[in-house]
């Protein structure tokens, strides 16, 4: 996520770089370049104007670190300043005392409201609370019934009531949390423009009769210009508490997520990174505006990994991730896991200089059921076939291909793939390490 | 610094607003006019990239025709826009040689693949056509359901297997059901996808080549549903999807609200792909054939 975006940064202040000194005129190049960059990430116009005018008072200003060159001088400034406009600290969901209380999920048509209230439920569920979600949609057709089907899925309680009136539905579903004893009531409400009078003011109706801990507007990643115009009206009219950030497993840049901010100053509470339901987590300003600058984001994968595997496996998996000891056995639980934690792409993106080294990762692409092939294909592979690989001839590959039920092309491509993504994990950690030698970790240029 | 910028944030709010009532209607041209002419276009979401090269264009022709006026530049610009989105004439959907017509229509999550597809289904069935829909979302939860009711609701039949089927197995069933019955017009639902996913647009490749082995010759058109509100990413979803299948057109939704939808500008002249329908609002009737100039006069009507 923001892969490009970080690109396009690096090669401008690469080439600042190698001059000594920061001229006006090197910080209205990279200034041009960060404008650039920023208006394709989609972020606001308007907001960019003001954000590259913020950089270029304090970049051709007083504040001269010796330490620095003036590319890193730049990139401080713009890091820094990015880390303030998307809120200096993460954020998190208001306690739910005197439960329960009501949070209210708002947005446009197809933001991903409804997906997104199964996957808060879910993510307070396995934090220890007891949500209830209410489908409080009553005009999108089969609306509830989509609620109803995740609710089921979570095992977490979904309340309806029909098509009936959203506050008689919200206050009822109160009701009905109170006598069942959950906490946070999510209201999954139906799409609508910020342009509708009529719907807008039905939101404001509801928010004043159940009065909610949280109000918080799901914006899709990759809205672009509009992003300003909607979070405001919403804002306006309903006093947004926070934002919930959806479809951040595309390639958008998500400039979306700066306009939404500096319009309305919520935080962004959560981010959306896929279809599965367990594909969010909390927003992390700090680490958003480091993978911004293309420092990756070690912390975010290890925290992945370890919510999904026990914190002694997730150590040793990283370890030889790192150190590139991969087996063919490492690479069949590894793939179990990663099933867990959504798409290997995303996470091997989060880790530090694979954007540079990512290129063509494409063919590395799993899905589910491929993962059962693989499956067999490993399981029908002696245990020294699994530990070196190499030694598997062509006989061999008939014979795993026979055992598992597939085709010897199947063994190959496994075989191939499992050998890129060796080389790829070489290629990352050459890459970190080179940068720590020269930088000693300071900032990544 | 947020303090800063929300003081800022109004002043240039302020500004825009009043430049963008001057734009055209002060009379000399100078590079201040440009400026404002990219702010408008950025700020529809015709694209950075886009953006530059009209703004490019209309200064060669704007020298080349000898304009010094702003009225007059204005016509050369929506002109110029309109000569970009236009598609010699072909902006209705191709009908088949003979019926079934098949539409298959694709997007990302969110885009409003399945009201268009209801809107498309009550207008070719106002039109007293016979119409069969192919429910082939088998994967988000009660999307089967959402068409199915829409299928009442506008009166056209369809076709669907169970939830979390392989839609391929629907798509082949609705095609042939769409011959037997000897229907006018199919249109298939897909799921929603994102286009960075190489498996799903796989399956996407299948269902347009299960298509095109029922029926030779189908589907008569594929097309791409963007929502308006989208940005750059726009560009990437119709390259991508392109890649995958021969896409023939984009269909703009959500056109109702505050959104440009100026990415198409971009689409069009980066990939090819023109814009076919509209959609103005949630009702079935809220449907409209895409007219260049309609859009233009919108795009840059700045109020």
């Amino acid at each position: 996520m923001f892969g490009r975006l970080s690109e396009k940064l690096q090669e401008t202040f690469r080439r600042l770089k190698r001059k000594g000194k920061l001229s006006e005129k090197d910080v209205d190049e990279a200034l041009r370049e960060v404008r650039l960059a920023l208006l394709e990430a989609d972020v606001n116009y308007r907001v960019v104007k003001n954000f590259t005018a913020v950089l270029k008072e304090r970049a051709v200003g007083a504040e001269v670190f010796q330490s620095l060159t003036p590319g890193q001088q730049v990139v401080k400034i713009v890091h820094e300043e990015l880390v303030k406009l998307m809120g200096e600290t993460q954020s998190k969901l208001a306690s739910a005392d005197n439960p329960p209380r009501a949070v209210m999920l708002v947005g446009l048509q197809g933001s991903g409201k409804t997906t997104t209230a199964a996957k808060l439920a879910r993510f307070l569920k396995s934090s220890g609370s007891k949500p209830l979600l209410v489908a409080a949609d009553v005009y999108r057709p089969a609306a509830i019934e989509q609620l109803e089907i995740l609710g089921k899925d979570l095992s977490i309680p979904v309340f309806s009531y029909g098509k009936d009136d959203p506050g008689k539905i919200a206050s009822l579903a109160l009701k009905h949390a109170a006598a069942e004893g959950n906490d946070y009531v999510i209201l999954d409400t139906a799409g609508r423009l910020h342009v509708d009078e009529q719907l807008m003011d039905e939101l404001a109706r509801l928010k004043a009769g159940i009065k909610p801990v949280e109000i918080l507007l799901v914006v899709d990643a990759m809205t672009g210009q509009d992003a300003v115009n909607v979070a405001q009206a919403f804002h306006e009219q309903l006093e947004l508490s926070g934002i919930i950030l959806t479809k951040l497993d595309g390639d958008t840049r998500g400039g979306a997520a700066l306009s939404v901010k500096a319009v309305t100053n919520c935080p962004i509470k959560f981010v959306g990174l896929g279809e599965k339901i367990e594909s969010f987590e909390p927003f992390h300003p700090d680490r958003m505006a480091s993978r911004i600058l293309g420092m990756g984001d070690v912390l975010s994968l290890i925290e992945k990994a370890q919510s999904v595997v026990d914190e002694e496996k997730s150590r040793a998996l990283e370890k030889k991730m790192r150190s590139q000891t991969l087996t063919l056995e490492d690479f069949l639980e590894q793939l179990q896991q990663v099933k867990q934690m959504g798409p290997i792409e995303d996470l091997l993106e989060m880790m530090p200089g694979f954007q540079k080294a990512g290129k063509g990762l494409k063919n590395l692409s799993v899905d589910d059921k491929q993962i059962v092939q693989i499956e067999a294909i490993i399981k029908s592979m002696t245990r020294e076939e699994r530990q070196r690989p190499e030694i598997i001839n062509s006989g061999r590959r008939k014979r795993i291909a026979a055992g598992s039920g597939t085709a010897v092309q199947d063994v190959n491509r496994l075989l191939k793939q499992f050998d890129q993504m060796k080389k790829l994990l070489k290629k990352v950690h050459s890459l970190e390490k080179g940068k720590t030698k020269k930088h000693k970790g300071l900032l990544p240029f | 610094m947020l303090e800063q910028f929300k003081k800022g944030l109004l002043k240039t709010r302020e500004k825009f607003v009043n430049r963008l009532e001057s734009l055209f209607s002060r009379s000399e041209i100078d590079d201040l006019f440009f400026d404002e002419l990219e702010e408008i276009l950025i700020s529809a979401d015709v694209g950075v990239e886009t953006t530059i090269k009209i703004t490019g264009m209309l200064k060669e022709r704007l020298k080349d025709e000898k304009i010094k006026e702003r009225s007059t530049a204005r016509e050369v610009l929506k002109k110029l826009l309109v000569e970009m989105l236009e598609d010699d004439g072909q902006s209705k959907l191709a009908s088949a040689p003979h019926p079934p017509a098949v539409y298959l229509v694709l997007g990302v999550n969110g885009v409003g693949k399945t009201t268009t597809i209801a809107k498309m289904a009550y207008r070719y069935a106002q039109e007293g056509k016979r119409v069969l829909l192919a429910a082939g979302d088998t994967f988000r939860a009660a999307a089967i359901e959402q068409l199915e009711e829409w299928s009442r609701a506008v009166g056209v039949g369809m076709i669907k297997h169970q939830a979390g089927g392989d839609p391929s197995a629907v798509i082949f069933d609705a095609v042939n059901a769409a011959v037997a019955r000897q229907v006018d017009v199919l249109i298939c639902d897909t799921a929603g996808r994102l286009h960075t996913k190489m498996n799903l647009l796989e399956e996407v490749k299948k269902i347009y080549r299960v298509i095109n082995k029922v029926l030779p010759g189908a589907p008569h058109e594929t097309l791409l549903v963007l929502d308006a509100t989208t940005g750059h990413n726009g560009i990437a979803q119709a390259r991508l999807f392109g890649e995958a299948v021969p896409v023939t057109g984009l269909i703009l939704a959500k056109l109702d609200g505050t959104a440009k939808g100026g990415i198409v500008l971009a689409v069009k002249d980066i990939t090819g792909i023109p814009v076919k329908l509209i959609g103005v609002g949630e009702k079935k009737n809220d449907l409209q054939p895409f007219d260049a100039g309609h859009f233009v006069e919108a795009l840059l009507d700045v109020k």
